[in-house]
């Protein structure tokens, strides 16, 4: 095992990431506060609670989860895309680094980040609203598993894309509507028929119910088969990655 | 039709372990159907200085790529001080540095970080003291805290130089190493390659400057179409395929050359005032003595003369030039 290796690139991304620190965690935090003071403060305040909890408290974890996942998907899949964007990838190709070890160091970092403005987007909330965690090592797990999850994707979508473009199509065109559409701001019992089967077949969905769980022990699905879906969600993206390894596409000529 | 295995002359004999890279029936055809490596043999001697010269699109960067990893061969082998270059690609590219044809760097970072993340990324625990040496090398110490982004061209193409050697690699690969720079820096990085040499680093570089092969190398291998058409001594090569020239300015202008004098190598030129005799610096007898005693005899005067060999470039254009396509 390269340790040295997984520890250049892991150092690598989080130096890049403490250089650009106002677009990478503050604009993510203030955004999110944003959100707590319209939906939580000003509106939640003239809506009643939803499965007996206040509207404010109710929309914390899933927009977490929803900063979480576009901030994995924005890190994870540049940290990949630059290298091969300004040609430096042929030292990465060119180093005794296994795949394994370089989807530690990228995706690594991308999820420890996503993982901290995670933290403080919970520390920040607390401002505005009033919220209680149940089970905190269970949001932890979540919050963990999320990151890695969709960092893991990110840099899928980083390695596919040719273009700055590309890049950003699927976060904005796939994935931003699907973690609106996935509970955020709502509990799906509260979607007509049919939506709310639909609604089942969202991924994000099970990230936000079973994240939410944890918080106030509510649940649009069961905590199992949350968790169980955020692992598939996981291995689908790990085996995409060896397949990439192991046959260079978009990498190697 | 396919090209006979072992059309161009076998790399001269020397032991397995002299040899710190070999490259055996090594073929790549890219997914577009273009082949850039036809049945490559190629034996890199420990310690050396090889140029392997080509022009572009000749296979260069692809032969580089498929030792480096950078591309994926269709077939053959590749040993790297007897590593198989993927199957134990760990031992294999710890051992070797390479310098890319293009700039390629990251703008926004510090000169003495990013040599230190390629010491890192290539296994080898830090060492502050390893990477001020090798900064200083390269005349890049004054700049170890400045981006990237400021450094000028010559800087950049430095700390490229800078990052392969920070694992403290054996072989170096400097693919067109000084394509587009200005004289005086090529004057610069051919004295680095000397030093490293010194050191007992083995260096393989790509070049179309035939200059630069004629300037560095200890060896020339001559690649073309994908494959290698030659690899020989410099000295040995210029010796053999060296033609010389010598040219005689004459004082008084003659209309045509006298019987006496005539042969086949000589021709007369510059409105009568030179004659220009090709012959073979190896042979025997080079025929001037003869020459120069029938001029004589001629009454024909000779004001001053010169001799002159050929340089890599007319041996390479010679080489390349009449190959099939």
């Amino acid at each position: 095992m390269n340790l040295n290796g997984i520890r250049a690139i892991y150092m690598f991304e989080m130096n890049r990431f403490r250089r650009t620190i106002m677009q990478s965690v503050a604009a993510p935090v203030l955004s999110t506060s944003l959100y707590f003071i319209v939906f939580g403060s000003a509106i939640g305040s003239r809506i009643d609670t939803v499965e007996g909890i206040a509207y404010g408290a109710f929309i914390v974890p899933g927009l977490i989860m929803l900063t979480v996942i576009t901030e994995s998907l924005t890190n994870a899949s540049f940290g990949i895309y630059l290298p091969k964007f300004q040609g430096t990838i042929y030292e990465l190709l060119s180093a005794p680094v296994s795949a394994v070890e370089t989807v530690i160091g990228y995706v690594g970092a991308a999820a420890t980040k996503s993982v901290l403005i995670g933290c403080l987007i919970l520390a920040t909330a607390r401002i505005f609203v009033d919220y209680t965690i149940l089970h905190p090592l269970w949001t932890a797990a979540f919050l963990v598993l999320t990151c890695t999850a969709f960092s893991l994707f990110g840099f899928i979508i980083g390695i596919w894309a040719d273009s700055f473009q590309r890049l950003q199509l699927i976060p904005l065109m796939v994935v931003t509507p699907l973690a609106f559409l996935g509970g955020t701001f709502y509990s799906i019992t509260m979607l007509p028929e049919p939506w709310d089967t639909v609604a089942l077949f969202n991924p994000v969905l099970y990230l936000v119910s079973g994240f939410r769980w944890s918080f106030y022990g509510v649940a649009d699905v069961a905590p199992a088969v949350s968790l169980a879906m955020t692992f598939v969600f996981m291995l689908v993206c790990l085996a995409v990655v060896a397949w990439i390894f192991r046959t260079g596409w978009r990498l190697k000529s | 039709m396919r090209p006979a295995a072992h059309a161009h002359p076998a790399p001269p004999p020397f032991g397995a372990d002299d040899a710190v890279i070999r490259v055996e029936g090594l073929e790549k055809t890219y997914a577009s159907g273009f082949t850039a490596l036809r049945n490559v043999d190629l034996a890199i001697r420990r310690g050396e200085i090889f140029a392997l010269l080509g022009e572009n699109g000749a296979g260069k960067s692809t032969l580089i790529g498929a030792i480096c990893g950078l591309v994926r061969p269709s077939a053959g082998r590749i040993l790297v001080d007897g590593h198989d270059a993927v199957a134990d690609y760990r031992v294999a590219r710890t051992k070797i540095g390479l310098v890319p044809q293009e700039l390629h760097v990251d703008s926004f970072e510090r000169v003495m970080d990013t040599v230190a993340f390629s010491r890192g990324l290539f296994g080898k625990p830090r060492d502050a003291a390893f990477v001020e040496g090798v900064l200083r090398d390269l005349s890049l110490w004054d700049k170890r805290d400045a981006k990237i982004i400021a450094l000028s061209g010559g800087m950049k193409r430095r700390l490229l130089i800078a990052k392969a050697l920070a694992h403290e690699p054996d072989i170096l690969f400097l693919d067109e190493p000084t394509a587009g720079v200005d004289v005086e820096l090529r004057r610069d990085m051919w004295r680095m390659v000397h030093r490293l040499r010194e050191r007992g680093v083995t260096i393989i570089l790509t070049t179309h400057y035939i200059e630069e092969a004629e300037e560095m190398a200890d060896r020339v291998g001559v690649i073309h179409k994908g494959e290698i058409l030659l690899v020989e001594e410099k000295t040995a090569l210029m010796r053999k395929l060296g033609r010389r020239e010598l040219v005689l300015h004459l004082r008084e202008p003659i209309a045509a050359i006298p019987e006496a004098v005539a042969r086949p190598a000589l021709s007369l030129d510059g409105e009568g005032r030179t004659l220009t005799y090709v012959f073979d610096s190896q042979s025997e007898d080079t025929g001037i003595a003869d020459l120069l005693r029938r001029l004589a005899e001629a009454g024909i005067e000779v004001r001053d003369l010169a001799t002159s060999e050929s340089s890599l470039e007319e041996i390479f254009v010679s080489l390349v030039k009449g190959r099939p396509s």
